[in-house]
């Protein structure tokens, strides 16, 4: 077993690179998933019935769909409409845009169970359209919802493992390119298994960091 | 233009609101001159507020006129429905105290005042901290400052929330209840900075149940009835002799607490 282990350490630039890629890969999405979701939750929100019963279709819709079934409908699927995207942007696309759906429910949620007058008092001090969201609504939210925020940004990291069907080399790739080369499953996965952990801790260092200038705010 | 006289610094014209089935409001109107202020009473569900919230066009009115120093509110020049954005410049000219504070959550005190200074007028930003520093103190929370609002008592905020008010250096401010969230020990110091409001002549227009603050401070009341201007008249009048048998049971009846 050990034995295993010194061979894992021994590919441990293929393990770090997949780490890396994991890292890039969970860090833009989440990033694109937000703002995409800052446009999505007032669109949700909005007084126009078309447009919120638009948006809804899409986040429920997005919402029903496993993430694999997703990414490969992204990666195989939208060539036959002519729309051929590389592994790494099929990826990346996927990753956004299915967890930009849950991030806007989020954010919806956190928005409906915020009091009326706050917004009121930003459009009666002259706030509106973008500016009313930017400056008034929505850092409340972020404040209120960084808890479930943080539990998705942890999804985000776990669901860019199933990108290895597309062959992105990240971090559940590298330990399955390691465990077949080398035939040592057990070792190989159980790093990796260690690797998002890691991962995930740092997301909950963010989030208790939120919480913290969410608490002087309550 | 051309409408009101020189004095008037809010023309309110025959406004009417319905929600549904309910008339909320029927043709109200009056005029608020420089320097005025003008306390509305009137039973719960008469239509203060929608009145207020009607002035500043949080809500439309169905139909009527309202003047801002001459300035048309909700309609443009064009004679079309004004946007957004140029709703919200008519706005800022109008500062709004809010019965629960309303203040925003993620901003200390200090901020609180300067948010809409900064972000809406777009004027400086050390000009903008020093004058919200000087009413901090003016409404005696100085110290307060860097504080988030949910650290404060309720007179507290409400301070706050008449400060970013005035901190927008507004035409004319609305208050609609400003005491009615508070414990009765906190009432008092709300009404003292509002009393000082009132005898620097500032122009506004307060809605209250506080029949003391109304009898001493107002220059005018204005009585309201399901959705109409019953009575208006000078305190000393309407407190002794009202004209109406409606406004004389409302007044017997908070007389008696
Ligand atoms: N947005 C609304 N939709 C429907 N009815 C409303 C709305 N706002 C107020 N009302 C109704 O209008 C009437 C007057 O309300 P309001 O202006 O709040 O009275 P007041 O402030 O004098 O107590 C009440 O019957 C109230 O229920
Ligand atoms: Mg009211």
């Amino acid at each position: 077993m050990i034995r295993d282990f010194a061979i894992v350490w021994s590919e441990r630039d293929l393990l770090l690179s997949g780490l890396g890629n994991t890292t890039i890969l969970s860090v833009l999405s989440a990033i694109a998933g937000l703002v995409i979701a800052f446009v999505l939750t007032p669109a949700l929100m909005s007084k126009r019935r078309w447009l919120a019963l638009a948006v809804r279709v899409f986040v429920d819709g997005m919402r029903c769909v496993p993430f694999l079934l997703f990414a490969y409908i992204v990666y195989y699927g939208l060539p036959s409409f002519g729309i051929r995207l590389d592994n790494w942007s099929s990826g990346l696309v996927a990753l956004t845009v299915y967890h930009a759906a849950y991030l806007a429910e989020i954010l919806r949620g956190a928005w409906a169970a915020q009091p009326r007058e706050p917004l009121e008092a930003g459009v009666a001090f002259g706030f509106s359209g973008p500016r009313l969201f930017r400056r008034i609504i929505l850092p409340p939210l972020l404040l209120a919802a960084g808890p479930i925020i943080g539990n998705q940004m942890i999804q985000i990291v776990k669901d860019s493992a199933f990108l290895t069907i597309i062959a992105l080399p990240e971090l559940t790739h590298a330990a399955s390119s390691i465990q077949s080369r080398h035939y040592v499953p057990f070792a190989a996965f159980i790093t990796a298994v260690f690797l998002y952990w890691g991962l995930c801790l740092i997301i909950e260092a963010g989030v208790s960091g939120i919480d913290r200038l969410a608490a002087a705010r309550r | 233009m051309g409408m009101t006289n020189d004095m008037a610094v809010l023309d309110v014209a025959g406004i009417s609101k319905r929600f549904g089935d309910l008339q909320v409001l029927s043709d109200i109107s009056f005029t608020v001159t420089r320097g005025e202020t003008v306390c509305v009473l009137g039973p719960s569900g008469s239509g203060k507020s929608t009145l207020l919230r009607c002035i500043n066009w949080l809500e439309r009115p169905d139909a009527g006129q309202i003047y801002l120093n001459g300035d048309r509110i909700g309609i443009n020049n064009g004679g079309v429905v004004m946007s957004d954005r140029e709703l919200s410049r008519v706005r800022t000219r109008i500062g709004m105290v809010f019965q629960h504070f309303a203040l925003w959550p993620h901003l200390t005190v200090l901020q609180n005042l300067m948010e809409a200074p900064v972000q809406v007028q777009k004027r400086p930003v050390a000009e903008v901290r020093e004058e919200a520093m000087a009413l901090l103190a003016k409404v005696g929370l100085s110290d307060k400052c860097d504080v988030f609002p949910a650290r404060l008592s309720g007179g507290q905020k409400q301070r706050v929330g008449i400060a970013r008010a005035l901190a927008m250096k507004p035409d004319v401010l609305l208050f609609d209840e400003p005491t009615s969230a508070l414990d009765p020990e906190l009432v008092g110091e709300v009404l003292l900075v509002m009393r000082e409001l009132a005898r620097e002549g500032r122009t506004m227009v307060i809605v209250t149940h506080e029949m003391g603050f109304a009898r001493d401070a107002a220059t005018r009341i204005l009585f309201m009835d399901r959705g109409r201007v019953v009575e208006t008249g000078r305190p000393e009048r309407f407190f002794v002799s009202p004209d109406t048998e409606r406004a004389r049971q409302f007044i017997q009846r908070y007389a008696a607490g």
